[in-house]
């Protein structure tokens, strides 16, 4: 362990890993035994992941289960306690110096931070700026594209979420739905090659929830975007993911394609959650 | 109002040098900001500003009652504003820095583009209360003889002997310079909440 509490680890012991993925597709995310911890609260045990350029993994699982914990630790929101994490073949939150990896700086991080992109379940619009502004500041001022060109951009984007006709209005103005549509818009302005989407219509009516899968499911479709999606909604998942990964108490308890995840669940305890789902999902419908 | 301009400004930028001081991530900074603003917060003014007038000469630092009002006023005001600055950038929430970490975008950004927008706007009124208050409390520097409106207005009594006009005229006065400001901070207020529920 270093000052950072991070563990170092040869590199050599991380070429092992890097052998096995060399026969398939070269992973674009890989968790390679990755534990988080708060304080004595063991969040996440020894996960194992790797996610292929262009595939569409959903998360499900209870709450409290680790979800949001994977998903911020890949955004660099949240450091994990032990285990790398490889972004496009490179280590998000360490550094390779002599055979050996070490925390790595602010700039590091940066560069490789730079292909993920994340929505947030509460839409964290920034409420000062026009939806306009929403969107074309980070290309202007992170990726350093002209004005013209990013209001370009971020229209087209907006466009294609539906909110071309939004553009001078501020978040508070608009809907719940809309106003994650204008949040998935301002990531994906950013082209990142990866896109992390938390239980994003969980704070949404009802009603509103649609809209907003209907433009994740256009994203998914196209391919172009690697994405990961914690998602409470299992239609959702049947319909878009290629596969299903199950987390229960910190660890990955079962993952599989869709209907083999949802139709015919081998682990007890995914068996227990989606029948406790269904469950819910009766009563409330 | 040279001293009230003078001072305020002083004072504003003293509240964000030492409000960031105040959350710096190095220890020495946090502790020098602290200790600054506990001091001129736990001090009176008026204790303060016959310091600077008349003991300071005798360690050989000669100031004139403007300059003594100018920098009094400026380094009170600015303690106290420094918590203004302070309590506005922890009151944004933690989920706007992250909504730019995921954009990103560089901690220097976040906090220019993101955070200082929304955390002015908070500042606003407290600012506001804030520049009122040194606007009375240069009435205080009058007390080391500068010639400001209430010393004028004690001379005019002296003078003529009518107290209650006197003391009501300055009273007016003062309300005449001081209602501009809060019209002004209400309207500002207003420009920068655009957009807000
Ligand atoms: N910053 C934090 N500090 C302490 N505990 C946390 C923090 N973030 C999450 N937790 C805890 O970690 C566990 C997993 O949380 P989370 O990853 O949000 O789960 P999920 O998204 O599956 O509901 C929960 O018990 C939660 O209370
Ligand atoms: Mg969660």
């Amino acid at each position: 362990m270093n000052s950072k509490g991070v563990v170092v680890i040869e590199a050599a012991q991380l070429n092992q890993y890097a052998d096995i993925s060399a026969v398939e597709d070269k992973p674009i995310i890989r968790y390679q035994k990755v534990s988080k911890s708060f304080g004595d609260l063991k969040v996440l045990r020894d996960i194992d992941l790797d996610i292929a350029p262009g595939e569409v993994v959903a998360v499900i699982g209870s709450s409290g289960s680790g979800k949001t914990t994977l998903a911020r630790m890949l955004m660099t929101l949240e450091q994990p306690t032990s285990g790398v994490i490889m972004v496009d073949g490179e280590p998000l939150w360490h550094k390779e110096v002599n055979g050996e990896l070490v925390p790595a700086d602010e700039k590091h991080i940066r560069r490789v931070r730079s292909k993920i992109g994340m929505v947030f379940q509460q839409f964290n619009l920034f409420p000062h700026m026009t939806i306009l502004r929403n969107v074309t500041e980070a290309p202007i001022h992170v990726l350093g594209i002209s004005r013209a060109e990013a209001k370009e951009k971020a229209i087209a984007m907006l466009n294609k979420v539906g909110l071309g006709n939004k553009l001078d209005v501020f978040p508070a103005q608009l809907s719940g739905g809309q106003q994650q549509r204008v949040a998935i818009a301002r990531a994906l302005v950013m082209r990142p090659k990866v896109m992390l989407c938390d239980e994003v219509t969980s704070a949404l009516d009802p009603e509103l929830v649609g809209e907003v899968l209907e433009v994740l499911k256009e994203i998914a479709a196209e391919g172009e975007t690697t994405m990961l999606l914690i998602t409470h909604e299992m239609g959702f998942a049947r319909d878009v993911a290629d596969r299903i990964i199950f987390i229960d108490k910190g660890r990955i308890v079962e993952q599989g394609p869709p209907r083999a995840i949802l139709g015919n669940p081998r682990n007890p305890r995914t068996c227990e959650f989606l029948s406790r789902f269904r469950q819910q999902w009766i009563s409330k419908n | 109002m040279q001293l009230t301009v003078f001072s305020s400004t002083l004072a504003f930028i003293l509240a964000f040098i030492v409000g960031f001081g105040r959350l710096s991530k190095y220890r020495p900074i946090r502790t020098i900001s602290a200790i600054y603003v506990e001091f001129f917060r736990g001090t009176s003014l008026l204790v303060q500003l016959f310091w600077a007038y008349f003991v300071l000469p005798h360690f050989g630092l000669e100031l004139s009652a403007m300059q003594a009002g100018v920098i009094v006023l400026g380094l009170n005001y600015g303690a106290y504003a420094s918590e203004v600055v302070r309590s506005s950038i922890l009151a944004v929430p933690k989920s706007q820095t992250e909504a730019g970490i995921a954009l990103n975008m560089s901690p220097t950004q976040i906090m220019l583009r993101v955070i200082l927008p929304q955390a002015f706007l908070t500042m606003l009124p407290p600012f506001g209360n804030l520049l009122i208050e040194l606007l009375k409390g240069t009435a205080l520097v009058s007390l080391i003889t500068l010639g400001d409106l209430m010393f004028m207005g004690a001379q005019l009594r002296i003078t003529t002997l009518r107290t209650v006009e006197v003391f009501s005229l300055v009273l007016i006065i003062y309300f005449i310079i001081a209602y501009p400001l809060i019209l002004g901070v209400r309207g500002l207020e207003s420009k920068f909440s655009k957009g807000r529920a």
